[in-house]
């Protein structure tokens, strides 16, 4: 092994619990005033710019950035709790949640000066939605594959091609994309890729929905006609998009999106059953509490080490798989709990309802930002293996 | 987060190096290893480590108790070392003198319960004691009407009855039947029977942290030595998923283990926090034992199945330890009537309460 596993038993600072009473009366207030209802968010689309405008406005997007791009210089484990207190109340946060996780970390680090004067303010005001541009119709885990062209212009490149599976591409101002630039090498088939960013309000862009099972309109096929993008929205280096997934994947990895998007299902379960529940229910409910906190602690130390510098690359990795085969797995044992609970009406309704909607969600669990077994592969890498 | 000591931690892996390497314990034809490991341990003081300076231990702080014994889970140690500093304490906290030599504590499961008589006898029976065929006293956790006592008792004035358990260490039956304890004192006021089981239970998720880390290693490090088809079998896929699984679930044991002997180690005294994170660690631990020791001698094949290899001084171990101070199952249903009490709504503030 080429290092040992290491989760240091990270409790979050206080200036963290501090935010999180805010964030609490924050969200009370939302629920209290119509401003989003928590459970009916969990089966509508989870976009609602004005309700991202409120939260940018208490300065909780893009909390670790730069002060002079808009952010606000806190640590990551204040964001932390931020995340962690808006998904245990279902709030409808898609329209800034790509932007503030993943897209513009790198448009900090990889986009020319004028762009993050332009474009990271708007993203802390919750006033613009990102959305990822990796997946193709023949390229989903093997990354790699992407085929989709640009091609040298003058003043820029011709994107040519399609991505899929883009989730709020339809909501979205802006994707960053991978693009192939150059066919890869004999000894690097990563060679080729580049990242763009691409605003999605121009003409040479389709953008079609793909509905999914559960019914609901996130997925969209994106089509590049021609589509022009000018040199100063490169992002990076050309041809080397491969070199440039680091330590922010962690991150990406090992937040509490990661194994409570079923979460609503929990509280309700602990809801029907009652106050007394008999030994079968009393364990089933104890393992999924224990199970949970220890995703929980596991989650807040990798975030922990990477505020301290550290790169745990390998427990973030473990993080999204675990959690995410847990919250996959928590509505089929929810439903086995809940066997023996007097369907009235009254009683589990809300429970059923929201279990419905986790069941039929749960497959794309661990699928999502890396499947089971690419996470697996690079544990496997972790340890040496490959 | 806890500090631990680092020199401490190096000695104590220097000992297990020299002295319970389990390469040289399974090959062992005697049971000499017993006292050379004990003596050593017992000179370095860290028998009586959670024993105060001031009561002739060596004042040790939880934190460094704890990585003591997550090292002699990664070492697989076959002695009462666990049990010895939980009986220290245990006798220190009631401000009983502590003797030196090898104990172990009853009853270590949280079903069973040792009644005290109006004349400080002892009546009950304990099953599943580990080690107590060796051990020179028993730390006894007794009720006289209620009230939680703390008894030293010689092994020699039990009735024991033996058990190997699954890894010959012995989970023995204790019998005590008007047993006359050498010193007893009434338990500190607010110490309650449960504190004590919770902190075997924690000692148990370090153990098995520790143990986890080494068969993960053991079964990683086969898998590129062993050649099967033409390639070492680590290049298969389904070797490399299970060893990725066997490595989540070593850092969930970590991970879990680590913050309930944190929370232990920085709480000013028992509370439902310390319940709720000691239980969670004791449950996951337990869980994780079955999924990691099943992956491990899938990979290791039938050399895995030896007496011959060193594979089973771990498994073995780890299977009784999640039986011992309460086993997933019982803790995960004291865990979820808490929760069910408390309530849905409070179940979100009980996970963030730190």
């Amino acid at each position: 092994m080429s290092q040992a596993i290491q989760f240091d038993p990270i409790r979050l600072p206080r200036e963290a619990e501090e935010l999180r009473l805010e964030v609490r009366d924050f969200l009370a207030e939302e629920i209290a005033d119509g401003g989003f209802d928590p459970h009916r968010t969990i089966m509508k689309s989870g976009f609602d710019r004005e309700f991202s405008k409120r939260v940018g406005a208490r300065g909780w997007i893009g909390m670790t950035w730069p002060k002079k791009y808009g952010g606000h210089e806190r640590s990551f484990l204040e964001r932390y709790v931020v995340t962690e207190e808006f998904r245990s109340q279902n709030a409808p946060v898609t329209s800034h949640f790509t932007a503030d996780r993943q897209s513009g970390p790198v448009l900090l680090k990889y986009a020319e000066e004028h762009i993050k004067e332009d474009i990271l303010p708007k993203i802390t005001a919750g006033e613009c939605c990102f959305c990822i541009g990796l997946s193709e119709p023949n390229s989903g885990s093997d990354l790699f594959a992407a085929s989709t062209k640009a091609t040298r212009t003058e003043g820029g490149y011709l994107i040519n091609g399609t991505k899929l599976w883009t989730s709020n591409a339809h909501q979205a101002e802006y994707m960053i994309g991978l693009f192939r630039t150059s066919p890869p090498t004999k000894e690097n088939r990563r060679h080729g890729l580049t990242q763009f960013l691409v605003n999605l309000k121009q003409p040479g862009i389709t953008i079609n929905p793909v509905r999914n099972m559960a019914g609901k309109h996130d997925f969209n096929e994106v089509l590049f006609e021609d589509l022009f993008i000018p040199d100063d929205h490169l992002l990076g280096e050309v041809d080397s998009a491969w070199k440039q997934a680091t330590s922010e994947l962690a991150y990406e990895r090992s937040g509490p999106e990661r194994f409570l998007e079923t979460f609503y299902v929990l509280p309700e379960l602990v809801r029907v059953i009652g106050q007394k529940p008999d030994a079968r229910a009393a364990e089933g409910i104890g393992r999924l509490v224990a199970q949970l906190h220890t995703l929980r602690r596991m989650s807040v130390s990798v975030n922990g080490m990477l505020q301290a510098g550290k790169e745990p690359v390998i427990e973030g990795s473990i993080v999204k798989d675990v959690g995410t085969i847990w919250e996959q797995n928590l509505p089929a044992k929810a439903r086995d709990l809940a066997a023996f609970v007097d369907d009235t009406p009254s009683n589990r309704s809300n429970f059923d309802e929201l279990l419905q909607y986790a069941t039929n969600i749960a497959p794309k669990l661990t699928i999502q930002g890396g499947t089971t077994e690419v996470l697996r592969g690079i544990i496997a890498r972790g340890l040496g293996l490959r | 987060m806890s500090e631990v000591d680092p020199l401490l931690i190096d000695a104590t892996t220097k000992i297990f190096e020299d002295l319970s390497d389990p390469q040289t314990l399974n090959s062992a034809t005697t049971d000499d290893w017993r006292s050379a490991l004990w003596s050593a341990l017992e000179e370095s003081g860290l028998t009586l480590a959670w024993v105060p300076a001031d009561n002739g231990g060596s004042g040790a702080s939880l934190a460094d108790g704890f990585s003591i014994l997550e090292l002699s889970g990664k070492f697989a140690v076959p002695i009462p070392l666990g049990e010895t500093l939980l009986a220290g304490w245990l006798l220190s906290r009631s401000n009983l003198e502590c003797p030196s030599g090898m104990m172990t504590v009853a009853p270590t499961r949280p079903r069973d319960k040792i009644q005290m008589t109006e004349d400080n006898r002892l009546e009950g029976e304990a099953f599943g004691i580990p080690f107590a065929n060796v051990a020179e006293n028993v730390v006894v956790l007794a009720h006289k009407d209620e009230v939680p006592h703390i008894a030293l008792v010689s092994g020699k004035d039990c009735i024991i009855k033996s058990n190997p358990g699954l890894s010959g260490d012995g989970r023995d039956t204790i019998t005590f039947s008007n047993t006359t304890p050498i010193k007893i004192a009434p338990a500190p006021e607010s110490f309650s029977g449960q504190e004590f089981c919770i902190m075997g239970a924690t000692i148990r998720s370090m153990q098995i942290s520790g143990a986890l880390q080494s068969i993960l290693k053991l079964a990683t490090d086969y898998a590129q030595e062993r050649v099967a088809f033409e390639k070492q079998i680590s290049k298969f896929q389904a070797v490399q998923h299970n060893l990725a699984k066997l490595a989540s679930e070593t850092a969930v044991a970590i991970a879990a283990a680590g913050s309930a002997m944190d929370t232990i180690n920085t709480a000013t005294q028992y509370n439902e926090l310390v319940f709720f994170e000691a239980t969670s660690a004791k449950i996951r631990t337990g869980e994780a034992v079955g999924e990691a020791t099943a992956i491990a001698h899938q990979v290791h094949g039938a050399i895995g199945f030896t007496e011959e290899h060193i594979l089973h001084r771990y498994t073995q171990r780890l299977w009784d330890w999640r039986d011992d101070f309460g086993s997933e199952s019982e803790w995960a249903v004291e865990l979820g009537e808490m929760v069910a009490e408390r309530g849905a709504d409070e179940l979100w503030p009980l996970l963030t309460a730190r």
